[in-house]
């Protein structure tokens, strides 16, 4: 695996948390994923060896967590909550909106490569409901025209670069 | 009787103009002074001011603080763990984000309180991955505190030494569970172990005894450990002491989240006058009172019956509006207190797609561990989603009564209870919509709302 | 399995259906019940491995008795006169409860049917219906409990999850998704039994299944043990695949001849052909497990290089000639004989080889087997019965690795006739120049570079075509008995053996399994009083004092240690 320094020196100390070190796979996953983009094959059995256990118990892990991809995605995530109420006040549309601006479905990697649309369960601020997380951005009463607004800046965005 | 004042005491300094999440803000308002006064005290006056307080858990279960404290194992010679339960993901439920993300250093004071109180040298707070900001946030906190001396080596200068580290989830519901989370920091999967023998104040993290605690149950030992537990005791009502910070969402003109003394306030007081009541042209349909796993409440029910209050069994007969906003009445009346979030439904929503939406997240969040929540929760998601999108049949309505009674007291953790009573108090309080779905269906607009 | 014996002081009295009972502290529910012949059904549970509790089959309705919580007094129920019990409400595993004094258990309450009958229904939801094609029937968990404790009819009308069926997990196990249960018993035996963690489950919730990370197999030499375990049809051996249904095969109680281990094993065969093994429970032995690579040796039974013919100089022949020959070799070489015994022969076999060693007046010399042993259940000694010859008293010392006495005598022609017993003097250390200096007369079951050689052949039988004991590496001595019938033209070495000795001049001895107990208990008194017939099922302890001294090769297996040497 060829990790940047700055990934490995991470990854070093947060080792060092822990007692046990089996308990550094869920640190070391998102480290990796970070930087990675997603979680790579290699990936399991380099952090299996690190922290001494088979790549089946590494590979049970990242199963698990729905957070961890082994696909890259696109550039940008878009997570929309589906969960009661966003659905609530809308979510489905904002989630149908957005695949319609980049003509993609969700959990596939749009055709412009731009964008992943995914539905996703609740993002815990059901009082701003719908909302939506991009990357690492929540944002919150996303209706479609909100939804619209937002898929135009990342494509003015895209342009950009 | 008009709705109480809201009393933000955890809340004190959420979206308040100028006030920011560093340490510089938090000391000028008199942050970890709390801290620093307790060091002074003996540990087991701490945990006495808590017990005597009342405190319960506001992560969804409600326990008694102090009597969880009291578990603990301080024989065994191990170390004791203090993990912050920061993986709020019960649906509707939104408080422990704006604490994380707006006054962190209250969390931490509060834990850094609670682990000396529990002979703790070291913490880890478990915060879902989907709070990427926020895991920032609290390192940078937690940096700031270390530097300061808050947390860390001889903290304040006295001998006692504790560390706290940041453990990110990773998109897993059942990482609430204590013993679920448990297994998360361990590296493994989400599985919630069997109790007995596992209680984790004698066999949590790494075997060793281990209390778990909801971020805001730790800001109020924060006020406890200040204020004392009586004062504490003194706010709500008995037995539903101090103030509890309770989510509203779905369809109210002003959801968000409103710190009331527990108890002081009833949900129609809360729902009507404090969130303004239903969207123009609608009434109110159903509401669930503590997150999406408490039982659904429907308005127009009538709750009678006795109740002790004080000394006296006093009666009570209660619309839904009427119910006082605490654990011990929402238990009463057959629902739960829960997490504090409340989500609302209006005329507008079909009850069965709304079953079907809770139904879907329910068997996607299920570990698989064992048999009557892992098959059960899939069967009912599978029936309502048919109902919705495929063939609904009046004998659906009860076959997810059959399938649901089959889970709870049956399964290794109350996940079990928490994917089936949303279908059980459905089916009970709703069930003739269920058997009339067939035929509604056919008359759904095109462009309604979808919710699965 | 009999409760062990315990101090009355670790005894706990229990109450289960009515039925009082004093179990070891720490016994759990299911076996408390299980001796007061009260069945729990179970699937996740094994009392070999960890409990984890998560199948949910096993819950029954428990109680403790009240207790007045100031005084401590018991609360007296009036309507019975006897104390109340505190019935939890909420149904409890049995597995994962130990006994606590006064429990009070019910398995027949209307709460323990609903549960039992709900979580069969949710088991069976997504189970595929592949009974008719399933190796598990028969003898699957699922099918039996469902008949006992099943609703009969089903209410899931949507689509059953789709898994990966037929992977093959292994060289020898097979594995379908669709069909596993998700109790977790093969994962827990890998990683705890077996030490070769490579077993788990990915994704979640109802779409969890089990695999082995992509490019690692269940390979170890413990594997078929998970499709022992597997309650259903999920795990199953591919050399067993599509054979035989299980209702049709006879069971058969015999001993693992791969090493000194002992391993209890039970065979299945049907008319005469063997199917497969199995390991038998033992808790002194081999708890319930076997290796893989003792599974095999019944294909020994057909091999291809199996002896079936008495020869005579490479021609066929008949047993009375060939006994004749062998009696001619013997008197033109008096005291000239050699007696080539075997780690591999039954205890009887071996008190029979020590009379016709005698008769001859003939050194006895056994051939060695030693290789590594793997510290679960294969030893390092691969002769399953050194220790019979031992306590026999056909051997004194133990083989060594070269007959090097053997092959010095040939070459000084001291010896010229070698009597081999199942053994390959050539795979034992001897030459071929050797061979050719002697005159052998070999009983044997396989074709090999002596029986080549040897001027007389009497084909005789595998472990699976008579009956017999061994003495273990614990110096138990553990019987074993006739599964097939003998293949056609091999004859019963007690049988042979006896004629043997007869043409040798020697006494007459019985040729039968009975009567050389008679002789074998008169003449060994460690034996005592047993008989092959009162011989335990689960074995007798001999005394190893007399033999402390010797350098046995074993390390320490599941239940061996070896004993420290003065």
């Amino acid at each position: 695996m060829n990790l940047k320094p700055e990934t490995l020196s991470k990854i070093y100390e947060v080792i060092t948390h822990y007692p046990v070190k089996r308990s550094a796979t869920l640190p070391l996953l998102h480290l990796i994923q970070e930087e990675v983009g997603y979680i790579p094959e290699d990936a399991i059995t380099w952090i299996a060896a690190k922290l001494e256990l088979e790549p089946i118990n590494v590979y049970e892990v990242v199963t698990f967590y729905p957070m961890f991809r082994r696909q890259p995605i696109g550039r940008r995530h878009i997570k929309v909550c589906r969960t009661l109420s966003c659905a609530l006040l809308g979510g489905y549309k904002t989630c149908e909106t957005f695949e319609k601006e980049f003509n993609t479905h969700r959990g596939e990697v749009s055709p412009d490569g731009e964008v992943t649309v995914d539905f996703v369960e609740c993002l815990a601020s059901c009082g701003t409901a719908p909302v939506v997380l991009i990357d690492d951005e929540l944002h919150e009463k996303v209706d479609c025209v909100k939804a619209k607004q937002i898929a135009d800046q990342i494509k003015a965005e895209a342009k950009k670069r | 009787m008009p709705a109480p004042e809201q009393r933000r005491i955890i809340f004190q300094h959420i979206d308040e103009p100028g006030y920011s999440n560093d340490l510089a803000c938090y000391v000028k308002h008199g942050g970890y002074e709390v801290l620093k006064q307790a060091l002074t005290r003996q540990p087991q006056e701490l945990i006495d001011e808590v017990k005597k307080s009342g405190l319960r858990g506001r992560g969804g279960a409600g326990f008694p603080c102090g009597v969880k404290w009291g578990l603990v194992d301080r024989k065994s010679g191990k170390p004791i763990y203090l993990i912050v339960n920061a993986d709020e993901s019960e649906p509707g439920t939104f408080k422990d984000r704006y604490i994380i993300h707006q006054d962190p250093h209250q969390l931490i004071e509060g834990t850094m309180i609670s682990c000396f109180a529990n002979n703790v040298q070291q913490a880890y707070i478990y915060i879902r991955g989907e709070f990427p900001h926020g895991a920032r946030i609290l390192e940078t906190a937690l940096a700031e505190a270390r530097a300061a001396g808050f947390v860390g080596q001889n903290i304040c200068g006295t001998n006692y030494s504790c560390d706290i580290f940041v453990h990110r989830g990773a998109g897993a519901y059942i990482c609430g569970e204590e013993t679920g989370l448990i297994e998360s920091l361990e590296g493994k999967r989400a599985n919630p172990r069997i109790k007995p023998p596992y209680f984790p104040a004698v066999l949590g993290l790494y075997q060793c005894p281990t209390i778990v605690n909801n971020v805001e149950t730790l800001c109020h030992v924060k006020y406890i450990a200040e204020h004392g537990g009586e004062a504490f005791a003194k706010i709500g009502t008995p037995n539903n002491t101090g103030t509890r910070v309770f989510c509203v969402s779905g369809h109210v003109q002003r959801p968000g989240y409103y710190e009331f003394p527990a108890g002081t306030i009833t949900l129609g007081q809360l729902l009507n006058e404090v969130c303004g009541g239903p969207l123009p042209g609608r009434t109110f349909k159903a509401v669930i009172p503590g997150g999406s796993s408490a039982k659904i409440l429907r308005f127009g029910e009538r709750f009678k019956g006795k109740r002790k209050v004080g000394a006296d069994l006093v009666d009570y007969d209660w619309g839904v509006e009427d119910v006082p906003m605490d654990f011990d009445s929402l238990g009463m009346i057959g629902t739960m207190g829960g997490s504090g979030g409340v989500i609302v439904m209006d005329d507008s929503v079909n009850m069965v797609e709304a079953l079907a939406n809770i139904n879907a997240f329910y068997s996607h969040e299920s570990c698989g561990q064992c048999t009557p929540c892992r098959e059960g929760s899939l069967w009912m998601k599978k029936i309502t989603t048919r109902m919705v999108h495929g063939q609904a049949r009046a004998e659906d309505a009860a076959l997810l009564k059959g399938v649901a009674d089959q889970i709870p007291g049956r399964t290794i953790c109350a996940f079990g209870e928490a994917c089936s009573w949303p279908t059980q108090s459905f089916i009970a309080k709703f069930g003739d919509e269920f058997k009339q779905y067939p035929e509604t269906k056919k008359t759904k607009a095109a462009d309604s709302r979808v919710l699965v | 399995m009999s409760a062990p014996v315990a101090k009355p002081a670790d005894l706990v009295t229990v109450n289960i259906d009515g039925k009082e009972i004093a179990v070891p502290k720490g016994t759990n529910v299911i076996e408390a019940a299980r001796l007061v012949n009260v069945d729990v059904p179970h699937y996740c549970y094994h009392p070999k491995l960890s409990v984890v509790g998560n199948c949910r089959m096993c819950l029954i309705e428990m109680g403790m008795p009240a207790v007045d919580p100031a005084t401590k007094a018991p609360i007296i129920d009036p309507a019975t006169g006897k104390q109340k019990i505190n019935w939890i409400p909420r149904p409890q595993i049995g597995c994962g409860t130990n006994v606590s004094p006064g429990l009070h258990v019910k398995t027949t309450s209307p709460m323990v049917k609903d549960a039992r009958e709900g979580v069969m229904e949710f088991l069976l939801i997504n189970h595929p219906l592949d009974c008719p094609i399933c190796d598990q029937a028969g003898e699957c968990k699922l099918q039996e409990q469902s008949t006992g404790y099943g609703r009969g009819y089903s209410r899931f009308i949507e689509q059953k999850n789709v898994k990966p069926k037929r992977t093959q997990l292994g060289p020898r196990v097979v594995l379908d998704d669709e069909r596993c249960i998700l109790c977790s018993r093969c994962i827990r035996f890998s990683k705890e039994v077996a030490k070769d963690d490579v077993l788990g489950f990915i994704d979640r919730g109802s779409y969890s299944t089990l695999t082995c990370y992509p490019g690692k197999e269940l390979k170890n030499n413990y594997s078929l043990n998970t499709v022992d375990i597997c309650p259903v049809g999920a795990l199953t051996s591919t050399d067993f695949r599509f054979k035989m249904r299980v209702w049709f095969l006879k069971q058969t109680n015999s001993i693992d001849t791969e090493t000194s281990v002992g391993a209890n094993t039970v065979v299945w065969s049907r008319e005469g052909v063997i199917y497969r093994i199995t390991p038998r429970r033992n808790d002194a032995v081999n708890d319930t497990w076997m290796a893989d690579s003792g599974r095999v040796l019944y294909k020994q039974v057909q091999a291809a290089d199996r002896l079936t013919a008495v020869q005579i100089n490479g021609n066929d022949s008949a047993l009375d000639i060939a006994v004749n020959t062998a009696a001619e070799l013997f008197k033109a070489a008096p005291g000239a004989v050699a007696v080539v015994g075997s780690g591999r022969s039954s205890v009887e076999e071996q008190f029979l080889t020590k009379q016709l060693a005698a008769a001859l007046k003939a050194a006895v010399v056994l051939v060695s087997r030693v290789g590594e042993g793997d510290g679960l259940l294969v030893s390092a000694d691969r002769n399953p019965n050194v220790r019979g010859a031992l306590v026999t008293g056909l051997i004194s010392a133990l083989p060594s690795s070269q007959p090097t006495g053997l092959a010095a005598d040939i070459d000084a022609g001291k010896v010229r006739v070698v009597v081999a017993i199942n053994e390959d003097l050539a795979a034992a250390g001897l030459t071929a120049a050797q061979l050719t200096k002697v005159s052998v007369v070999y009983l044997g079951t396989h074709k090999n570079a002596t029986s080549d050689a040897a001027k007389v052949v009497i084909p005789t039988l595998t472990v699976f075509e008579k009956s017999g004991a061994f003495v273990n590496q614990q110096f138990r001595l553990q019987k074993f008995l006739k599964a097939i019938p003998a293949v056609a033209g091999a004859t019963d070495d007690l049988v042979v053996l006896a004629r043997l000795v007869a043409a040798a001049g020697g006494a007459t001895v019985a040729g039968d399994l009975a009567g050389v107990w008679k002789s074998l208990a008169a003449a060994v008194p460690a034996l005592g009083a047993v008989t092959f017939a009162n011989l335990p099922e689960t074995g007798l302890l001999l005394d190893a004092a007399p033999f402390a001294a010797l350098p046995f090769a074993e390390g320490a297996t599941l239940h061996f240690k070896p004993t420290a040497k003065a």
